[in-house]
């Protein structure tokens, strides 16, 4: 049991096609099936209606983080943050970050979604506080029981 | 789109957070794996041999309780604990979600680049 999530995936298009896809909003759009309201800038936050069939009603926010072009772009949100009940804006975001490096046949995409384990500020106390790393090894014995 | 737990209510990212954090102490993590061997224990039973003394094996057992992850009965006089399993299958079942939803937003990435 991890505390992040990890994808790497070939694409079979040179470096620059996939960061205009992933940083030209109106092409993230497009596969990610969001209608953004406005371009990524670092720093600031975008929002748009998810256009998913179902879930027009979802509302996408993040907030851009880094932009290094062809090579890193970030952003912070509450993945699929579709409760309507909810007022996530309490709790931590996590960080996703695509990795763009060149391949002999196009783009090698590393994509990570962390900071799972971050707990908000108003719940962090004495008893939550972080002390050692490593415990993810851990977990895959208490994982054996649960599967 | 939205993952849901075992008992039919939404897995919240605050409740995974809380689940992590409680398991991001070294102490809680053995308390937890000496209770994976199944039969509930008491206090003083945790307590043995694990250079802790009731109080601490108390107060870290207070911290799995809170977030489900550990559950007491009183057996006669004595509380007994013992692990409950749901809050893990919840949690795995959540991060599951996300990443599926990676997998299939990924897919449609290439198909995009690709045509």
């Amino acid at each position: 049991m991890k505390n992040r999530i990890e994808k790497r995936i070939e694409l079979n298009a040179p470096v620059s096609r996939v960061w205009r896809a992933l940083t030209d909003h109106r092409e993230f759009g497009e596969w990610f099936r969001v209608r953004l309201d406005g371009p990524f800038v670092p720093g600031q936050i975008v929002r748009g209606q998810i256009t998913y069939p179902g879930y027009e009603h979802v509302t996408f926010e993040a907030v851009v983080q880094k932009m290094e072009p062809e090579r890193l772009f970030s952003y912070s949100w509450h993945p699929y943050s579709v409760d309507s009940k909810v007022d996530y804006s309490n709790e931590e975001p996590t960080l996703v970050e695509f990795k763009l490096e060149q391949t002999s046949t196009g783009t090698l995409l590393t994509v990570t979604e962390s900071g799972f384990d971050k707990i908000p500020s108003h719940r962090r106390s004495e008893a939550f506080r972080m002390n050692e790393g490593g415990w993810s090894e851990q977990l895959k014995n208490i994982e054996s029981h649960v599967s | 789109m939205s993952p849901e737990s075992r008992t039919g209510t939404t897995v919240r990212p605050k409740e995974v957070a809380l689940l992590f954090a409680a398991l991001g102490d070294q102490t809680r993590l053995s308390l937890v794996t000496k209770l994976s061997r199944g039969r509930p224990q008491s206090i003083s039973q945790l307590a043995e041999g694990s250079g802790l003394t009731r109080q601490a094996v108390t107060k870290h057992l207070r911290v799995l309780e809170s977030v489900g992850i550990v559950r007491s009965a009183y057996a006669g006089r004595e509380n007994r604990f013992e692990l409950d399993l749901r809050p893990f299958k919840d949690l795995r079942q959540y991060l599951k979600f996300v990443s599926d939803q990676w997998d299939q937003a990924l897919s449609r990435l290439k198909s995009f680049v690709e045509r």
